[in-house]
Parts: C-alpha cells; structure tokens; sequence
C-alpha cells in the first residue's frame, strides 16, 4: 500500500522525468496586488487549512499584505487563539493518512516544491487546482491531469462544478458549478497568488533591497575604481 | 595632517572617501548579523501577553502565571496585610518605588493598579533566584518575630514585602519589577501589555 | 598630532617586541613583491579568501538556529528542515544569511574552479610552486566534503537521497565497503545519527582542516613568490636592493585593485542572492523544499552543478573489469578524476609555463579538457540515457587523455620562446 501511495505522490515527477512535456498554464502575477492576496488568504483558510497545514506561517506575518491583528483575529483565525501563532490544523496525521491514504502535505512552501523546468510551482498548483475530473475508478470520484490518481478530492467542485476527461484527452464542464469559467480562474489565480507568498513572504522586500544594495554597491565601485587607477598611476 | 609635499593631496582625499563609502558597507552588513540574533518571531509569539481569569484568586491566595517564560506572581492582599505596607517603610530600601521597576500607574503605596492586587515579576532582582512566598506574619515564619509577611529568597537571602519592596541590607538592589498589564472587565487581567501601547 | 603618533609608535613598538606585526605586514602585504601583470584571472585567489570568510560568518548565526534533528515534529515535519524555514522566517534577517551561505557555497566552486584553471592556464603548478598546487588541490577536497556534509543539514528530498547515494559509494569497496558505508552513517539508513555527525563535521572539522590549509597555501606561495600571466620568474631580474624589476608591493597596488574585484563580485552575488537566490533549481533544488522521506526517492536526482562532472564519470562507468564489478570501478574513476589534477606539476614536460607561450597541441588538449569538463557537467544534471551515457563515456576519456598523455604532448609540442621580463599592456 505504502510503496503505491508513494507511487501516486511521484506521480507527476514520474511524468517529469520520462520526458513528456507536461503543459501548465502560467499563473497571474498578482503579487503587488493586496486585494487579490486578502483574498487568496481568505480562501485558503476557508478551503484548503482545513486537510493542510502551512505550519511555518504565522497569522501575524498577514501584516505584509494590509491586513490588520484585528482582521486577522476576527475573519481568519480560526485554528489557534493568537495571531503569534503558526496555521497548524487540529486534524491529526494518522487519521488524515487513514481518510486519504496519504496525509495532506503541509502547504507553506509548496510553489517553491513544485517549481520545474515546465513553469514554476505556483503555474504547477495553478493547473493543478483547475483540472480535476470526474474518475469513478478512484476512491475519491475525482482525478486529475497534472497530478495522476491524486489523494486529494476537488476541494472547490462547488465552485467550479464537474469536468470530465474527453476521448480527445481534454476537460470538458458537464455539470456547471456556482462560478462563471472565468470568476474561478481568478478565484485559483488569488489563491495562488497567496500560496506564492506565502512561500516566501519576504520576497517583494528581498527584491526592494537588492536594487538598494545594487546601487550602493555602484557608488563603491565608482569610489574604489577612481582610487586604484590614481594608484596605479605609479606602475609603468 | 596638511597636504605636503610628500603627501598626495588628491589620493588622500580619494582614499578617505573610499574608505569611508567602505565602512558604511561594513556597518550596514553587520546590522543583519547583529539583529540575527533579537527574539525571533517564535519567541515574540511565545512571549506575547497572557490572559489571566482572577475571579475565583480569594484575598490571601497567590497565583503563578508564566509569562516570557519567567513566574509572575498574581497575589490578593488581605485588608490586614495592606494596612501593614506602610508600617515598614523605615525598613525598606525603597520603599516610595523611586527607582524605575515599575509602570507608572504602578508607582504608589501598594505598587498595584487595584490596590488589593498585585503582579510582579517573581524574579529576584539580585541574581535572578525566585523568592518563595513567606505570607505568614511573626516567628511562625521562621524569619523574625516582626515579620510582617512578604518573600523570602532562598538563594542569597533577600526579603521583600508583599508590595515586592525590597528590605535594606540585603543583596537584592531593588524592589520586584512590576510587568505592564491591564485590566479587561473586572476579573479578565492581561500581563504583558498595557493600555499606552 | 605629533605626539599622538608618538604613543601609536611607542604602542607598536611594545607589540613589536612581543610579536612579529610589523614584520608579518611587511612580508605579506607591504612588502610582499607580485608581479605587476596580473590580469582578470588573478581576481579569484582573494576572492576565494572573501567566499570562506563570508561561508564561515553566515555559517556561526545559521548554528545558532539550526536544529540537526531529523525527529519529526508535532506537525509531522523533520525538525530539522523546520528549522531552516524558521531561520527564513521567523530570525529576524534569517532570510538574508541563509541565502548568503547557501549563495555563497556555489560561489565558492565558482570561484574556486576559476582560480584552478588559472594555474592550468599560466602554469603556476610548475616548479617551484608544486606544494601550493598540492596544499590547493587538498584544500578543493576538504571544500567538496565541505559542501557535501553541508547539503544534507536542510533535511530536504535531496540533500537525503544525496547523502544516500554517496555514502553507498563507500560500499563499493571490496569487502569493507558495506561495513564502512554503515559506520559513516551510523544506522542502516540516512538518519539522524547521520544527520548530527554531518553537522559536526560541516560546522567544526572541515573547517578547521579548511583554514589551516588555506594558511598553508598562502605561506608556501609568498615563501616563493606569485607565478604571473607570462609564466616568468621575477625573482630572477632584481634592482639594486634586492627588489624584484617587475615586482610591485601588493599593498597597496593589488589590495585597490582587488576591492574593485571584490565589488564586481559583489554585485553579481548580489542580483542572484536578491533576485534569483534559487538560481532556477541549481544552487537551490526545488525538490529539497520536500522534506525528507526515507521511503520515496524523487524520480530525477542530480547532485548540485559543482559535482556533476564527477557524477558523470561515476555513471559513465558500465563495464566491469578483472571480475570486479562496474559500481568499483566507477567509483574509483571519480576518484581519481579529482586526485589526478595534483599530479599536474609532475605530468607537466613544457619548456614553458604560460598558455601565451605554449604550442597548438597543448593549446588543444587544453580546449577538449575544457569541453570535456562542461559537457560532463552539464550531462551529470540530466537523467542518463544510452546517448548520453555514450557521450559522457567519450568525455571521460578526453578527461583522462589530457592528463594521461601530458608528459608526451607537452614535450613535442612546438613552444615559442618565454620572455625575459614580464610583457604589460
């Protein structure tokens, strides 16, 4: 059981490293958008820190993308009292491992995981959380195109309805779902948008110091260039 | 030291600023090794304030709650033991709390927000022991015949009174640090954090 | 003013007279004579000196919050890879030191790699600077332990199958091999007694073995002197006090000169540390953000770039030989793929030291090794298949054929004559 369960895990990395081209669509950058990033907060406690944790995350760090401790105590906090405290989740392990054969991965740096010569981790979970289909073969009823015979069912089916795998190999909606196409893709693209930074929270401001750094660094160079030509000046 | 004539002016100068452009460089990659090594965000979680229920804490009883991993110290004072604070002053250190262990709106007569409740750090102030409570008064406590009640420091023998003043002549410097805390509603008390911040 | 200077002269003297700083100055920076035609390879000795200071200051505030601990915690992730996303996280400016070590680890090859093929371009292997090769190429050893022992303390997916993989090289060896791979590991599997003895040696022993080396290689080059672009001795042409015609003091010409060097460094460390810190998968592999599973290999492992070379030739390795089997001989080809470059001085037959002064045949070897050596690389991050495996067994032949053939070829090959004086622009 254990070796076919790790079996489905590798599954896409399988896929990887024989060589087909495994296509992904490419996430929006809403990075910069705060907006976006509430929300993908938001939908990400609501839907998926149920199952997952993302255990090295705290509450409090929602600061960076204009949230308030209020906000954050009064709309988020659902799975511990302080917002000092990391998104753990209350189910236990082994119960979860019992329910869906796999335990649900702890989610705080999955886009940095996930990344590959095919797009980066945030384009892999942005396909994956929008080709699930109808599978009656699985135990959960549900497959998917980036992640075959995933452990996991569709969490957002209610939002984006069914699809199912076509004789043409492409996903067709057969049942729709409370959501237009184009709302859950922007949905998918905040909750994202949110997994990416929570990935790593500090990259905007890595980012910002860098050009910082890169132009003190020019000035010095400007400096220190000027003082070793005077220097060298002796040397003929 | 003036420009001679051994003395390049122009590579002086030159070297001045480079080298001042590099110290600037090296103070600003210290600051992140420096600060490398504050409280991490784990430990400001761990040390953020605490909640106390001090409903059911009856006059004479004391309660030990942990916060920023050190004991403070929840006591009820009895109307007695309250009116013995000022009777001691003469023996206390400092006994108007002058030196600053203490917010200011615990800088008074019984060191305390509500006069019959007090918290305090129950860290000695003189080498770090936890002083053990001593609330029974005269000989029975095995410390004087006039002992009014108070604590009593196992480690260097430091006393202090039931406001947490330190005695004179003794190792200990100051009174008990009184933490910042509140009050929410009338039994809720928050240690660790006070209505200015 | 005056007599300020005079207490910071009566200061030195006091010193002076107890220990030799003045004199240690003057012999290796002030009055330390290198030649005045240094070029753009001559960079990357003192940068090297810059990477190890900055691996070992990173490296003390990243122990002061790592956890060697492979024990899973109460969220089911192993305390140790926790730990390192809490220094990412939670230390404050975490983040910054722990892409600046593992930054630097690449840099470090980097720089390293450049500073070897220097000394294969100019000669300074050549005689009298055999010990300097000798002291380096130990030194490019202990820093491969170095970077092994260390890739494993992230507890990720490959740092585990890593270590797995390369321990299990050990087992290769006849009849100890199984015995010793289970001592270095000290369990049946990659665990947590691994965990902590990699941590001992990547934090304590390496690199004090490191630095006391890398004293010894700064000795032996100034007791010496500093090979040159030209490949000609200065020491041979003196003024009138014993100074060398070409020699220049390297404080404070070369001490400006390298500055600029570290900043140009600096700044391109900085836009990967700053905006590429995973420098697409290579010096951070995205499947090392798994933690460790001792029960799921990732279907594509490759080590990091700086040992894929060698990987390579490990692979390349199918047949066996005298009834042993190919897994030996493969290790024992990477092996001796790494020890046989300190034989260079010996292999070495050239009338000349420079590649300016050297004949086609060598200039030729010289470019096949080098391509050799990329194609390898780059093959080592890819998975094998039977082309690639043919490939990469052609370039381990070059590989050896430069060394092998050496004495034979650089000796018929056609040399122009050295100079007697170093040439500048």
């Amino acid at each position: 059981m254990k070796k076919f369960l790790t079996a489905i895990l590798f599954a896409p990395l399988l896929a990887l490293a024989a060589g087909p081209e495994l296509h992904l669509d490419r996430a929006p950058d809403k990075a910069n958008d705060m907006a976006a990033l509430q929300n993908g907060a938001k939908i990400f406690v609501n839907y998926c820190l149920n199952c997952h944790s993302a255990s090295y995350m705290r509450y409090s760090r929602l600061k960076d993308i204009g949230l308030s401790d209020t906000q954050i105590r009064d709309n988020l906090l659902f799975t511990a009292d302080k917002v000092g405290e990391p998104m753990k989740i209350a189910m236990q392990r082994a119960e979860a491992k019992a329910w869906f054969g796999v335990a649900p991965p702890d989610l705080t740096i999955i886009t940095r995981a996930r990344a590959s010569e095919f797009g980066s981790g945030a384009d892999w979970v942005y396909t994956y959380l929008r080709t699930f289909y109808r599978d009656e073969t699985r135990p959960t009823g549900w497959n998917n195109v980036v992640f075959a015979n995933v452990g996991m069912p569709h969490a957002l089916w209610e939002l984006q309805g069914e699809q199912a795998m076509g004789e043409d190999h492409k996903l067709k909606v057969v049942k729709p779902g409370k959501l237009k196409p184009q709302e859950f893709d922007a949905m998918v693209g905040d909750l994202v948008a949110y997994l990416k930074y929570m990935g790593e929270p500090v990259a905007e401001f890595r980012k910002q110091l860098g050009v910082i750094v890169l132009i003190f660094l020019t000035v010095f160079f400007v400096f220190a260039y000027a003082l070793k030509r005077e220097y060298w000046k002796d040397i003929h | 030291m003036s420009c001679d004539d051994k003395v390049d002016c122009g590579r002086r100068r030159l070297l001045v600023a480079t080298a001042a452009v590099g110290g600037v460089a090296g103070v600003a990659v210290a600051v992140p090794f420096v600060a490398s090594m504050l409280p991490s965000e784990r430990a400001k979680a761990a040390g953020a304030p605490v909640e106390v229920d001090i409903s059911k804490l009856a006059p004479g009883e004391m309660m030990t709650v942990e916060w920023r991993g050190k004991p403070v110290w929840v006591i009820n004072r009895t109307k007695e033991q309250l009116e013995s604070l000022p009777k001691i002053d003469s023996q206390l250190a400092d006994p108007k709390s002058e030196k600053n262990m203490q917010p200011d709106y615990a800088k008074n007569e019984t060191r305390s927000i509500k006069p019959n409740i007090l918290v305090a750090v129950g860290i000695c102030t003189h080498l770090g022991c936890s002083p053990s409570e001593k609330f029974k008064t005269g000989a029975e406590s095995g410390i004087s015949a006039d002992w009014p009640g108070g604590f009593f420091c196992p480690c260097h023998g430091s006393t202090f009174d039931l406001a947490g003043r330190v005695y004179k002549g003794k190792p200990a410097p100051d009174n008990l640090e009184i933490p910042p805390h509140m009050y929410l509603g009338d039994a809720k008390l928050v240690i660790g954090e006070d209505k200015k911040a | 003013m005056s007599k300020m200077n005079a207490i910071l002269q009566g200061t030195l003297n006091w010193v002076d007279e107890r220990f030799p700083l003045t004199s240690l100055w003057k012999e290796h920076l002030a009055e330390y004579y290198a030649p005045k035609n240094f070029n753009f390879w001559y960079f990357f000795g003192s940068l090297a000196l810059l990477v190890l200071v900055l691996q070992i200051v990173t490296g003390i505030v990243l122990t002061m919050h790592f956890k060697p601990d492979a024990s899973l915690n109460a969220s089911g992730v192993p305390v140790a890879f926790a730990s390192v996303e809490y220094i990412m996280r939670d230390v404050p400016w975490g983040w910054l030191v722990r892409y600046m070590h593992s930054t630097g680890a690449s840099a470090f090859f980097f720089v390293v790699y450049m500073h070897m093929f220097r000394g294969m371009l100019y000669g300074s292997y050549r005689k009298p600077r055999e010990l300097i090769w000798i002291f380096g190429m130990i030194i490019f050893l202990a820093l491969m332990a170095e970077a092994f022992f260390g890739y494993l303390l992230p507890w990720g997916q490959m740092s585990f199958w890593g270590a797995q993989v390369i321990v299990n090289l050990f087992s290769a060896i006849p009849f100890i091999g199984p015995d010793l791979s289970l001592w270095l590991r000290g369990d049946y599997v990659v665990g947590d007694a691994t965990l902590n003895r990699f941590f001992a040696f990547h934090v304590i022993a390496v690199p004090m073995v490191l630095l006391g080396l890398v004293a010894a290689h700064i000795i032996a080059l100034h007791e010496v002197g500093s090979n040159n672009p030209d490949g000609v001795e200065i020491k041979k042409k003196k003024d009138a006090n014993g100074i060398p015609l070409d020699g220049i003091p390297f404080h404070p010409y070369y001490t400006v000169k390298d500055i600029v060097g570290v900043i140009v460094f600096l700044m391109v460390f900085s836009v990967i540390l700053f905006f590429m810190p995973e420098f697409g998968g290579y010096f951070l592999e995205y499947n090392n953000f798994f933690p460790a599973d001792p029960l799921v290999t990732p279907l594509h492992i490759a080590p990091v770039w700086y040992f894929t070379p060698y990987y390579s030739i490990l692979r390349a390795v199918t047949y066996p030989l005298f009834g042993i089997d190919a897994k030996f001989w493969g290790v024992v080809a990477m092996g001796a793929s790494t020890l046989i470059i300190a034989l260079l001085p010996w292999l070495d037959r050239s009338p000349v030291k420079s590649i300016r002064y050297r004949g086609p045949l060598y200039k030729g070897f010289l470019t096949a090794f080098i391509a050799s050596f990329l194609i390898l690389g780059y093959l080592g991050m890819l998975g094998p298949t039977p082309v690639r495996t043919i490939v990469a067994q052609i370039c381990s032949v070059i590989y050896f054929a430069f060394f092998l053939l050496m004495p034979i070829y650089s000796s018929l090959d056609k040399c122009q004559p050295e100079p007697d004086r170093v040439t500048s622009k």
